[in-house]
């Protein structure tokens, strides 16, 4: 029992699966984004390479930091984001989960940008503060909008606040073909695009602009699982959004393709939203967060109530 | 360290700081970054910030001003770390020969692993800098 457990959260839906996956989803990331500028692009394992390079390098522990904290945020992130992929890939793949883990999951993804705000203002860095605040303001933005997004499938699953519920609720419709269901897709894609720190709302990691907010001071091993976490996020969050709208995967013969099509649907449309837009600044985030997305999610529930 | 260092090779990480320079060799440097040229198919990326980066490269005759600010620079990055020093300015103070304000001997200040040479050096010859340098890397 204890093994399998141990099994889950470090080798197939945890740590090890979603690591590797995310440095190749990575990957694409990068290529898509080189041919969008009519690049050639990084090689399959530039990914790999990166990491494991950081992890060789000399980490310098900044003088006037809160040591504890600087040390202990981008691993306790780490963690986090492992916890996220496990439930989510439970639910997938495995069809378990327990009552309420939904819930669970929004509070872990409120956990990472708390995580990213601690390591950010530990530095002491004039920039890494200003990226510790942004990432505050971002995530008052985003997370009233998440939690609107992650509704409409609750009202439209019975009231199950259960990942596993849903999937099997989605098992004779998806909810993505009702118009709550698109309505709460493009909601919840900002959203991620929001907590994943990619392009129209990179602003609290401004690399132009901010050097990187706060992961500016961080070098060697720290800096690698930042840049793992992120790569993590790749797989995680979009897969949050294929059990909450798509309904899951069935891995059986042809279902497998269709699998690897949700979620690649999901991740490209994410990269051409990066591509094709420039970072927005705080204010206007904000804005766009609270008097477009939040109404727009709003009516997108009040459907999902009526039973559109 | 073998394998390491292939890793390390095929993602060297630049920050770019300029030494009072005259701004041609820098405008040079982003030319590396377009489309024409692409060093992120070699695994390059220009950072933001010393604490990531594996390659500091220096542009200009660095006056006494800016000497200490770059032996700063050099004692903040993570080692292992490299610097490449670009165009004719490091390597041979060119026009500024008898300048009164530049230092008399930039490896006094810091460290340089490699001189690419030029006024200001074309963008092949730097990439040749670069390949030169993964391949001391490579053994």
């Amino acid at each position: 029992m204890i093994l399998d457990n141990l099994f889950y959260l470090f080798v197939f839906p945890g740590f090890l699966f979603v690591a590797v996956l995310g440095l190749l989803v990575g990957w694409v990331d990068r290529k898509v984004s080189a041919r969008f500028q009519f690049r050639v692009g990084p090689p399959v394992l530039q990914n790999f390479n990166d990491f494991f390079k950081l992890l060789g390098k000399q980490t310098i522990i900044v003088k006037d930091s809160v040591k504890s904290l600087f040390i202990a945020a981008p691993l306790l992130a780490f963690g986090t984001l492992c916890l996220i992929a496990t439930m989510v890939g439970m639910a997938l793949f495995f069809e378990q989960g327990f009552h309420g883990d939904l819930l669970v999951l929004m509070y872990l993804m409120m956990v990472y940008s708390v995580m990213l705000v601690l390591g950010g203002i530990s530095t002491g860095n004039v920039y890494s503060s200003i990226g510790a605040g942004r990432e505050i303001k971002l995530l008052l933005g985003d997370e009233l909008v998440f939690i609107l997004v992650c509704l409409i499938p609750i009202v439209k699953s019975g009231y199950a606040v259960n990942l596993e519920a849903m999937i099997i609720a989605q098992s004779d419709g998806m909810f993505i073909g009702s118009v709550s269901g698109v309505i709460g897709l493009i909601a919840g894609l900002l959203c991620i695009q929001a907590k994943m720190a990619l392009r129209p709302f990179d602003i609290a990691e401004a690399e132009t602009e901010i050097v990187e907010g706060p992961l500016m001071e961080y070098s060697g091993p720290l800096l690698a699982f930042w840049k793992l976490n992120h790569h993590i996020m790749y797989v995680a969050y979009p897969l949050v959004l294929v059990v909450l709208f798509f309904g899951g995967f069935n891995l059986q013969g042809i279902g497998i393709l269709w699998a690897v099509l949700k979620y690649l649907l999901i991740v490209v449309l994410m990269i051409i939203i990066k591509n094709t837009n420039p970072r927005l600044q705080i204010d206007n985030a904000l804005k766009f967060f609270w008097r477009v997305l939040a109404p727009l999610a709003f009516i997108g529930l009040i459907l999902a109530v009526l039973g559109v | 360290m073998g394998w390491y260092n292939k890793r390390l090779a095929k993602s060297l990480w630049v920050f770019h700081v300029s030494g009072s320079p005259c701004n041609n060799c820098d405008i040079e440097i982003l030319d590396l970054l377009t489309p024409k040229y692409d060093l992120e198919r070699l695994g390059i990326k220009l950072v933001g910030s010393i604490r990531h980066a594996d390659v500091l490269l220096m542009t200009g005759v660095m006056n006494k001003k800016i000497a200490p600010r770059i032996k700063k620079l050099y004692e903040q990055a993570p080692k292992p770390i490299f610097v490449v020093a670009v165009g004719s300015c490091p390597a041979s103070t060119i026009t500024f020969k008898k300048s009164y304000n530049r230092v008399e001997k930039i490896e006094d200040v810091i460290p340089i692993d490699m001189y690419i040479p030029g006024c200001p050096p074309k963008p092949e010859a730097m990439i040749e800098g670069v390949a030169k340098l993964i391949g001391v890397l490579n053994g």
